[in-house]
């Protein structure tokens, strides 16, 4: 009896009661799946994974036919679902900063306009705002032939977005190559910037060198090679258009709901972190010397990312995350795809739901490592 | 009055035109202002129509309201059957009531009652939602819908989530390392997958997880998805709780010779929860938003609800004023809660400086 007062041996015994909870629930959860799924006849394991599906899907970013197997269907949805979060990660993050920067404006009417922005966006549900470009906005645009035409080169209708298909020409490669060295210089002299910064407080003139590397480039380029890309234009053949690049309604909804959504929240994020560092350090950085945009450069940006990165990070993750609500407007991502139409195909509920959640949990974690590694470089060196 | 407009031309002068980039800024966003205003307001309301019952009455250029004030019971109640609707108007009452109650009522047992209200109340609300009882006929949740299915859904999503945060909480920042995995594998389990694939789950393969014979409605378990996943949101927001407690305490809890539970429940928990009122009303607003998701399975919240009478054949291309009335109602609950987040953050760290 004096043993169970004993703290540590009352912790081993909740343990053990808690472990065997766990596991024994686990046990119970899995055999009466295992039960109900023999009863129901469903199949299990992952070799469905290699049978054919048979259905279309109208956006793809590889090449994909019907009568590909499952297992290629979860890689068009997995990629789709790559590319809607991967580029409205990039849209929102510049539009987020832009307005968050703007929240700070010495401009009333411009503080204002990005106060307007970030409460009407961010307090409108993800859904609605998807709902609305999608059904509202791009649904009952023209059809293809009453398309809208912009300069006979961009064509917008209710089909998507057509505009014309750059391809590479024979020159391409020398273009890449000389590109690759315009860059290469620009780091070369960043970096002996940099060092001269250190040194002795100067530094080069960054902005004129990259503009005069830029065009060099440019000009010596058009120049030697000549023009390295032609472009095919659309054109419309009796009820659609042929050749050039489309975007598809649905994708053109997703990316826009996701980013404006995102970005009224790192709007936030960006004016928290900014007004994080204090009017101090600016001040300071005044006496030494710097001029504006150097105080932003090298005393408040660096500061302020500390405070910004890691709930950027979290919106990074929400919005991928959130970027499967495009079932509800079937545009073709990993969710919509997978879960919905191969689960509905061929009733594996819980393979293709773990395999679903598996994705976006390596997604999630992955980003976050990643996120937590540039933050330990940018944080504080306590000394 | 002479001095009044000189006090303008100078604050103008200050804000808006201080250098050409400011005054080019300043023009930009009149040109903004003048593009969406005007024809924002022509739309919503010079334009509109508003009387009538039918679409014929919408002839205008404008928005037709027609189409919301027709269907506006819809989109409140879902099909829940009219004769009924008092029992969910008298709930939402009941809840009013008690809010404002606990609200002015200063009491020592204050905080003993608002958890009484907090368990009673949904049981009661359930009861008078459902029936089946005192003459009561039941209303099968499948007919619940609209903005009630919302506040519903988000309710009890929170309500649920709450304890479930708390122990998982606690169960992260434990000394047990058996309590510490399954607490973090848990919430990261669910804090790193969309809502929509455990919504998915809930609905599709729940019923494949019970025993034979055992089944809940979809409703519920659509509930039963959202308050693990809100939990587990909820779970972080109370650990920053927890670590915002300075170490002091708990070890002065521990001097006094108090058990782990009551350490927790009257020292560390009530300083703690208070610190995060703001980071929970923040959870609670993204859950009230993430609501909308249950029409995926085919729930009918507000939005769910709105989109199925947009698509009815005699109403078509009234989707956008159903949005815009959606969007509004949303609008209202997400930003007066977030301001009401913002008020109590200021009045805590305001009560912080003092000490």
């Amino acid at each position: 009896m004096e043993k169970l007062r004993d703290p540590r041996v009352r912790a081993w015994i909740f343990q053990v009661v808690l472990l065997t909870l766990v596991v024994g629930s686990i046990y119970f959860l899995v055999s009466n799946t295992l039960e109900n799924m023999a009863r129901q006849g469903i199949s299990t394991g992952f070799s469905f994974l290699s049978d054919s599906a048979g259905f279309g899907v109208i956006m793809s970013l590889i090449d994909y036919q019907e009568a590909d197997s499952y297992g290629r269907v979860f890689l068009v949805g997995l990629l789709n679902t790559l590319l809607v979060s991967g580029l409205a990660i990039i849209i929102a993050t510049f539009l987020g900063f832009a307005i968050g920067v703007a929240r700070l404006s010495h401009n009333w009417l411009i503080r204002k306009w990005a106060a307007f922005y970030i409460e009407s966006f961010r307090n409108i549900p993800l859904l609605l705002q998807i709902f609305f470009w999608y059904f509202a906005v791009l649904r009952p645009l023209p059809g293809p032939r009453q398309s809208i035409s912009l300069g006979d080169t961009f064509f917008i209708n209710n089909r998507g977005i057509y505009f014309p298909e750059p391809s590479l020409d024979s020159n391409g490669l020398w273009w890449l190559g000389i590109a690759l060295v315009a860059v290469v210089i620009l780091f070369v002299f960043r970096h002996i910037s940099h060092r001269r910064q250190v040194v002795t407080g100067s530094y080069l003139p960054m902005k004129s060198i990259t503009f005069a590397v830029l065009t060099s480039t440019l000009v010596i380029g058009l120049l030697v090679l000549g023009q390295p890309l032609s472009w095919e234009l659309p054109e419309l053949k009796r009820f659609n258009f042929v050749g050039g690049m489309v975007l598809i309604p649905e994708f053109i909804a997703l990316l826009l709901a996701l980013s404006l959504y995102t970005a009224a929240f790192i709007a936030e994020i960006v004016r928290a972190g900014i007004e994080s560092v204090s009017s101090g350090q600016t001040e300071a950085a005044h006496a030494l010397g710097l001029n504006r945009p150097m105080t932003l450069k090298l005393v408040v940006i660096p500061q302020a990312l500390r405070v910004i990165i890691p709930p950027l990070t979290n919106q990074y993750l929400n919005l991928t995350k959130n970027s499967s609500l495009a079932a509800a407007i079937a545009y073709p991502d990993l969710v919509s795809v997978f879960a919905g139409t191969v689960l509905n195909q061929t009733g594996q509920a819980v393979e293709v739901i773990a395999i679903t959640m598996a994705v976006y949990l390596t997604i999630s974690l992955s980003i976050a490592a990643l996120m937590n590694a540039y933050n330990k470089r940018k944080a504080l060196v306590e000394r | 009055m002479n001095k009044k407009l000189m006090h303008s031309y100078y604050w103008m002068r200050e804000n808006l035109f201080d250098s050409p980039l400011n005054t080019l800024l300043t023009l930009l966003a009149c040109g903004l202002m003048l593009w969406l205003i005007p024809p924002f307001f022509d739309w919503a309301l010079w334009n509109a129509s508003f009387t009538g019952d039918t679409k014929e009455a919408c002839d205008g250029e404008g928005a037709c309201w027609v189409f919301v004030k027709v269907f506006l019971p819809q989109f409140m109640y879902g099909f829940y059957p009219e004769e009924q609707r008092w029992r969910i108007n008298l709930a939402i009452g009941i809840l009013a009531l008690l809010v404002f109650l606990l609200m002015r009522w200063r009491h020592e047992q204050k905080a003993k009652l608002s958890l009484a209200a907090l368990v009673l109340y949904p049981v009661l609300a359930y009861g008078l939602f459902y029936g089946g009882y005192l003459g009561l006929p039941i209303v099968e949740t499948r007919l619940w819908g609209g903005l009630f299915l919302t506040l519903v859904v988000a309710i009890s999503g929170i309500v649920g989530a709450f304890p479930l945060g708390v122990l998982l909480a606690l169960g992260r920042r434990s000394e047990m390392p058996v309590a510490r995995a399954v607490s973090t594998v848990f919430i990261e389990l669910w804090r790193g997958v969309p809502l929509i694939t455990v919504l998915f789950m809930a609905s599709v393969m729940l019923p494949l997880f019970l025993p034979e014979g055992v089944n809940f409605d979809k409703l519920l378990r659509a509930l039963f998805g959202i308050m693990l996943f809100a939990g587990a949101y909820m779970a972080e927001v109370v650990r920053g709780g927890l670590q915002s407690i300075p170490r002091g305490q708990y070890e002065a809890a521990q001097a006094l010779g108090l058990s782990y539970w009551k350490q927790m429940g009257f020292i560390i928990l009530p300083q703690a929860l208070k610190n995060v009122i703001p980071g929970i009303v923040n959870t609670f607003i993204a859950l009230f938003k993430d609501t909308t998701l249950v029409l995926i399975i085919g729930l009918f919240d507000l939005l769910g609800i709105i989109q199925a009478t947009a698509t009815n054949a005699s109403w078509l291309g009234h989707a956008i004023e159903g949005y815009v009335f959606a969007a509004f109602v949303f609008w209202v609950f997400c930003y007066s809660m977030s301001r009401y987040s913002q008020h109590i953050e200021m009045k805590l760290s305001a009560g912080k400086e003092n000490n």
